[in-house]
């Protein structure tokens, strides 16, 4: 299995113009034979599963640390226990076509409840655990899911207090046993238990069973996903089985993925990255899904595993690098020295060595030596020692970030992706990866995109429809299958990449008509290690003004290092020194993006440092961490006028929720700070 | 109330585990404990509280049998308990965590735990340092049993952690793991909420109840905290100046005038 999306001459051709069509003709071939193939049966889950068991049995298919040691089970041994649940569903009256709603976190037990739920002709619906009830009592309600597999007391407790709002529920079967025991039993099963009354009447529920396999096709709905919701409620994104087997086969393909690779499952179950990898791809590859101890123990777990195939959003590369640097600096001067010494090596040739580009035959034996003595442990410490592919998506990520962990010989790339797109639209092929692209589009993706920049796609993975709101479908999805991303982005004439600009709807224009996209700058604030986090304003106005969070993490740690006492986040945040180190890294980014003609017009007048992080819990953020722009507008609407006003304070009041739900205020009196901005030359605004 | 009874929330409790009788400890001049009486029943949450200097801890030391009262006697089990050491008394199953953190900072959670087993392990210094055969498979048995604490507390990540690095409120949470490695049949807590946050709170509080619910494990507690103790125990004796002024379900202890009294405050003569 190559990679066919190398430096082809087909997608040279397409060189400027807006729309790319990928793929040679003998490719077409190739992938016509490969649907044969899947004619021939593996068009749903349950059957790649029995493939996988017959074919891979003694393989191991899934592996969940507990009690302090890997259980493992291999393919034969998941298929019993899904079939044992399928059974089971039955029993409990499961009917063809009825919603089970999943949540939890990473365990196999509910990755089988996802195939289990396929095979009895269900429709699986995961949905992130950390949801309050309210929200989870909408995502419920909305599909009108029948049962909900949940993991533990917690995640129970959840659907019952909103039970009286899910009309439909029936059946709630929860994990783990513990703290259940005095709940009433009427409707709740447990996990085990259900396994075991399926195994018990399987002769009576068999060939029904074997009856709802069979009736499965490619376009039969193979999970509902809902949308993290940037904007309003989330929309239940229904994907096929043609949807999520065609984009596993090709991006395992695009990457060359077998049945050897070991991933960590540790994402959102309910997040569509997860079902492809941990579901689709390792079923499609039959390679093997690990799931970590618990959220907590994620980076010793991904040491012990050490996968080679990986994933992350930007923000577990940049903790585990501002990790590395703080105990850098707690190592001994010897081991400082030589660290950084080669780490300056690996960052001038590490990323040509990568990239198969020529490099003297010195370098080449220095890096050998770096690899045995630094970025070899240092990979291993990191759990990247056997990683082969790496991707990260979601977010933009810093350059210098990317960059290090290229220098290290890691092969991280990025790709660019929707859950209306079964995640892939455009990826980055080895040998052609930068910090300031997405990539090419992946395979079989059509890319097109608009007068007003946003970017529009094509592709086998496009879902199906959002459930029960045909409205949004139609104003997202054209009758040929085009989807609106929401992105406005351009491709690169020379080099055929797709580079995003931002939100399409958050691009505006300033009063004077420059192009207002706020993310660009973010995500330049962003990539300093001790701002987590940046929202600009400045759409119809004639300056733009930021809020910042700073990084509890990283500004600790300064602080604890130059003798800064702080009793809490809201005091360090109002630290004059933080603000003057922050005021900084405002006018180092207005000096780049000064530099840049089309958004020169975005430079950060006034800030100011917020007084509280930016919380899903408290409606700013989407349970991805992304920020709700209007929300944070309408919530913090005084400081934004203070900003505009020329005030030198703000002492505002903010409500906030517990994670427990139970509400409360924390006020501050915040001081906004003035940032030097560069001097452009008048200058038209370039058209495109 | 010899059969035993069953508590509002519909679980059974059984017959007296312990019974103090007229219990006196004096320190010297200083009169810790006047005259108590009381018992702690199978399966249940037991608490004793009392405002500053009342007599809590003592009358805890007095269970565990570290302190032997002047005056008294305690009943375990049905008998009247001789003087015993320490170890002897934890290898009756009674086990339990201090108001001052006692764990071995320098030492890992899991060691830290591990020696909760230790009236388990029957090898001798050079069967452990032998290693291999009987002192390996003692060690992995109760291992198990530890990894099974650890998965319940909730505290996998800090597994190789040593103890000195980690915050107050996992420290207490760690002590309860190495009193629940012993699988006690009584569990003592000195001041398990002290000095920590609500949410700290609320976690032991879920931990003390899981405790209770999942292994049955009779617990007796001290506590300040008024509200904790309240929603977590079946029955509180209330102790004032080494004297018990209230025992009852915490309803009755609540609308009980001499407990309000005590902690409002009113002039002692």
């Amino acid at each position: 299995m190559t990679p066919y999306l190398g430096a082809g001459p087909n997608r040279d051709q397409n060189r400027g113009t807006a729309i790319v069509r990928p793929g040679r003709p003998e490719r077409e071939e190739k992938k016509l034979a490969q649907t044969q193939s899947g004619a021939a049966g593996l068009q749903s889950l349950p059957a790649l599963l029995e493939r996988n068991a017959t074919e891979f049995a003694d393989q191991p298919a899934y592996r969940e640390k507990e009690f302090g040691i890997w259980q493992a089970w291999t393919w034969a041994q998941a298929a019993k226990e899904i079939e044992a649940l399928a059974l089971g569903l039955i029993n409990l009256g499961v009917q063809e076509g009825d919603f089970i709603a999943i949540i939890g976190r990473n365990r196999p037990y509910l990755y089988w409840s996802m195939v289990a739920a396929q095979s009895v002709g269900a429709i699986p619906v995961p949905v992130y655990n950390d949801s309050a009830a309210e929200e989870m009592a909408y995502v419920l309600d909305h599909c009108g899911a029948r049962y909900v597999i949940a993991e533990d007391q917690e995640q129970v407790d959840k659907v019952l207090d909103v039970q009286e709002q899910l009309h439909e529920l029936k059946h709630v079967i929860y994990l783990d046993p513990r703290g259940m025991r005095k709940y009433d039993h009427h409707t709740l099963h447990q996990y085990s238990h259900v396994q075991e009354q399926g195994r018990a009447a399987y002769d009576e529920w068999i060939t029904d069973l074997n009856e709802r396999r069979g009736k499965l096709t490619y376009d039969s709905t193979c999970v509902m996903l809902y949308t993290s919701g940037t904007t309003g409620k989330p929309k239940g994104v229904v994907l096929s089985n043609r949807n999520v087997i065609e984009s596993a086969k090709n991006s395992a393909d695009f990457d060359g993925l077998t049945r050897n690779e070991d991933i960590l499952s540790y994402l959102p179950m309910a997040w569509v990255g997860d079902f492809i990898f941990s579901i689709g791809q390792a079923y499609w590859c039959g390679f093997c899904v690990n799931c970590p101890e618990s959220q907590d123990t994620m980076m010793t777990d991904l040491r012990e595993i050490g996968p080679t195939y990986f994933f992350a959003p930007p923000r577990v590369f940049e903790g585990q690098l501002t990790s590395v640097m703080i105990r850098m600096e707690d190592a001994g001067n010897l081991k400082r020295k030589m660290f950084h010494h080669f780490l300056t090596h690996a960052k001038k040739v590490g990323g040509d060595i990568l990239d198969g580009k020529p490099v003297g035959l010195l370098d080449r034996l220095k890096y050998k030596l770096g690899d045995i003595l630094v970025y070899g442990p240092l990979k291993d410490t990191l759990g990247y020692g056997r990683i082969r592919v790496g991707y990260t998506a979601g977010e933009a990520i810093g350059p210098e970030i990317f960059d290090f962990y290229r220098s290290l010989g890691i092969n991280l790339k990025q790709l660019y992706g929707q859950t209306e797109a079964t995640v892939f639209i455009t990826v980055q092929p080895d040998g052609e990866v930068r910090a300031d692209t997405v990539g090419v589009p992946a395979p079989d993706v059509e890319i097109r995109i608009d007068d007003n920049g946003e970017i529009h796609y094509r592709s086998p993975g496009v879902f199906v429809e959002y459930y029960k709101n045909a409205e949004s479908t139609a104003s997202t999805k054209d009758p040929e299958g085009w989807v609106a991303t929401g992105d406005a982005g351009f491709i690169e004439a020379d080099s055929g990449h797709l580079r995003i600009i931002d939100r399409a709807k958050d691009v505006g224009k300033m009063a004077s008509g420059a192009m207002f996209a706020p993310k660009y700058v973010e995500n330049k604030l962003k990539f300093y290690p001790d701002i987590l986090e940046a929202v600009l304003f400045g759409n119809g106005k004639d300056r733009c003004v930021a809020f910042i969070n700073i990084d509890l993490t990283a500004v600790g740690n300064w602080a604890e290092r130059n003798n800064i006492a702080y009793a809490s986040y809201q005091e360090l945040a109002g630290h004059p020194k933080v603000l003057e180190s922050i005021r900084d890294h405002v006018e180092e980014v207005n000096k780049s993006v000064a530099a840049d003609e089309m958004l020169s017009g975005c430079q950060v007048h006034r800030f100011v440092v917020l007084h509280k992080e930016l919380d899903a819990d408290d409606g700013e953020m989407t349970r991805t961490r992304k920020v709700r722009r209007r929300i944070v507008e309408d919530k913090f609407a005084d400081i934004i006028t203070a900003l505009y006003d020329g005030s030198e304070q703000i002492s505002t009041t903010t409500e906030v929720t517990y994670e427990d739900g139970r509400k409360g205020a924390i006020s501050a009196t915040l001081t906004i700070m003035d940032a030097k901005v560069a001097q452009v030359a008048p200058q038209q605004v370039a058209a495109e | 109330m010899e059969e035993g009874y069953v508590t509002e929330d519909g679980r059974k409790i059984g017959g007296v585990v312990m019974e103090m009788k007229n219990i006196t400890l004096r320190f010297g001049g200083v009169v810790a404990i006047k005259d108590i009486s009381f018992d702690i029943r199978q399966g249940e949450i037991r608490a004793i509280i009392g405002p500053n200097g009342a007599g809590k801890s003592s009358m805890l030391n007095v269970i565990s049998g570290f302190y032997v009262p002047q005056e008294g006697q305690v009943f375990y089990q049905g008998k009247p308990r001789p003087q015993m050491r320490p170890y002897e008394v934890a290898r009756q199953g009674i086990a339990r965590t201090f108001q001052n953190i006692a764990l071995f900072e320098g030492m890992s959670v899991l060691d830290n735990v591990m020696t909760g087993r230790l009236n388990y392990m029957k090898t001798g210094l050079f069967q452990q340092a032998w290693w291999k055969g009987k002192a390996e498979q003692e060690e992995t048995e109760n291992r198990e049993v530890v990894e099974k604490v650890i998965d319940f507390l909730e505290i996998q990540h800090i597994r190789k952690t040593p103890v000195a690095r980690l915050p107050y409120g996992l420290k207490k949470r760690v002590e309860l793991a190495r009193a629940l490695a012993a699988e006690p049949s009584l569990l003592l807590l000195d001041e398990p909420m002290a000095g920590m946050n609500v949410e700290e709170k609320e976690d032991m509080s879920r931990f003390i109840l899981d405790v209770n619910d999942e292994f049955g494990t009779t617990i007796a507690l001290i506590e300040h905290d008024m509200g904790v103790v309240m929603d977590l125990s079946d029955r509180v004796v209330v102790m004032d100046y080494g004297k018990k002024i209230g025992d009852g379900t915490p309803d009755e202890v609540r609308n009980n005038q001499d407990v309000i009294d005590a902690y409002l405050g009113v002039a002692h003569d």
